[in-house]
């Protein structure tokens, strides 16, 4: 039993194997969180535009994102769409159909954060001669990321658990070395390292969210 | 001499209903106006109008004999720091400390450098009793001090007329005197100043006019005297007896 989960022989040999796959999960996690905050934002920001024709369609991408399962989505983008001619790399695939899923989500959160602040914090700023883009950079954003903060973080967790379906169109990334490492050896160590390494990447993020939430309920 | 703020003709609609019928008042320079009236009278609106927070159906709002209604958007920000405006929720930024709620619009709208603004809102602070509490938080203040900051944030900027907006009825009674007390520094120095307020006797105190709104209409306007002495209206005598019996 210990040989078949826990052979610290075949985790060493399998661990360059897995550290490629961190790497790649972890180049992942860099686009997609790293666009998906910003492009969230901007999301948010229409979705919640006393604009009606900025605030609809935003509605829409964000309500269709959350509502399509992010390997529906992977799957089509990947081998749907070459049927329409157009091909492209794993990564890139993987990186758009997360990228939409998640930036839906940020852009959720980020909303909240906008709608928790009392309207007498954009007359304030208004009133004292501060154009939108002014006020929204100085005023508002700063204030609504603050309040959200826990959930930003708390969803960015579910991102990089997220990359894990990535290897349904083998990328490698670390799920899917890992399998490999373990089809390879006939044994299941590779996965239990691999769950080892996702554990200590993100145990530190669900420890920072919950002193947060506490902090926050005080 | 054209009064620092003229406001004619004004109008404004929500959808059917109009809150605000032909009003017109005027505050010359130095002058201490106050507006009273019962609450849905309009009178704040009529207040957020003169910086075109609430944009008017129609009528001019001139300030310095300048039609603001006329500029564009674009050119609305500059012409809003003409305006200081004072909330009844102060509406203080929570995130920066105090001196930096005072120093913001400063290098954003007037782009003024660093040490300048840092200067004139230490200056402005100290007006209001308040430069001991330039680094704090402004959750760390009372309301009455929250007030005052947030009226040394609006005065940084060399407004030309103060805008209140019920500046004191957020506050616990104790810290009222403090505002007022401030306010009248203010008029002392020769700042112009248009007041939504129900501080009755503040207003016989200090004011130069009255102007009583009721229904969106200005009812009557004049000296302190005549309005608390000698009110010429029926809806003036009864809304006074009202507010007098409590």
């Amino acid at each position: 039993m210990i040989e078949m989960f826990f052979n610290l022989d075949i985790m060493r040999q399998s661990l360059p194997l897995l550290m490629g796959g961190l790497w790649m999960t972890l180049k992942l996690c860099a686009v997609v969180i790293g666009l998906g905050l910003v492009g969230g934002l901007f999301l948010s920001l229409a979705a919640t535009s006393p604009r009606r024709w900025l605030r609809w369609p935003a509605m829409a991408v964000i309500d269709l994102m959350r509502a399509l399962p992010p390997l529906v989505l992977l799957i089509f983008i990947y081998s749907g769409l070459p049927f329409a001619g157009l091909e492209m790399p794993a990564f890139a695939a993987v990186a758009i159909a997360f990228l939409l899923n998640n930036s839906a989500y940020y852009a959720e959160v980020y909303r909240a954060g906008l709608e928790s602040l009392p309207k007498g914090q954009w007359e304030a700023a208004r009133a004292t001669g501060l154009s939108m883009p002014q006020t929204l950079r100085h005023v508002i954003i700063p204030q609504a990321v603050r309040n959200v903060l826990p959930d930003l973080l708390s969803n960015t967790v579910e991102v990089v658990k997220l990359t894990s379906l990535a290897s349904v169109v083998s990328l490698a990334e670390l799920l899917y070395q890992a399998n490999m490492a373990r089809s390879v050896t006939y044994n299941s160590s590779p996965l239990v390292l691999a769950a080892a390494i996702y554990l200590v990447l993100l145990w530190p993020m669900v420890r920072l969210v919950s002193r947060y939430q506490r902090k926050l309920s005080i | 001499m054209t009064p620092m703020l003229e406001v004619a003709a004004l109008e404004k609609r929500f959808g059917d209903t109009t809150v605000l019928r032909n009003i017109n008042l005027k505050v010359g320079r130095g002058e201490l106006v106050f507006v009273i009236g019962p609450s849905g009278s309009g009178k704040s609106t009529m207040l957020r109008c003169c910086n075109r927070l609430e944009e008017p159906t129609s009528g001019s709002i001139l300030i310095d004999g300048k039609n603001i209604m006329n500029a564009l958007s674009k050119n609305l920000n500059t012409l809003r720091l003409q305006t200081g405006m004072v909330f009844q929720g102060f509406h203080l930024y929570p995130h920066m400390s105090v001196v930096r709620n005072v120093m913001l619009a400063q290098t954003l709208a007037m782009k003024r450098g660093k040490a300048e603004a840092k200067a004139r809102a230490m200056d402005m602070l100290d007006r209001v009793g308040l430069a001991h509490k330039a680094d704090a938080m402004p959750t760390e203040l009372s309301g009455g001090q929250q007030q005052r900051v947030a009226i040394a944030r609006a005065l940084a900027l060399d407004p030309k007329v103060m805008l209140f907006d019920e500046p004191t009825s957020a506050l616990d009674p104790e810290l009222v005197g403090s505002v007022l007390k401030v306010m009248k520094d203010l008029k002392a120095q020769g700042m112009t100043m248009l007041v939504v307020s129900h501080e009755m006797g503040f207003a016989r105190e200090a004011a130069d006019r009255v102007v009583f709104m009721d229904g969106g209409v200005v009812v009557e306007q004049g000296p302190p005297e005549a309005i608390f002495g000698n009110p010429q209206h029926e809806r003036t005598r009864a809304f006074l007896s009202r507010v007098s019996s409590h």
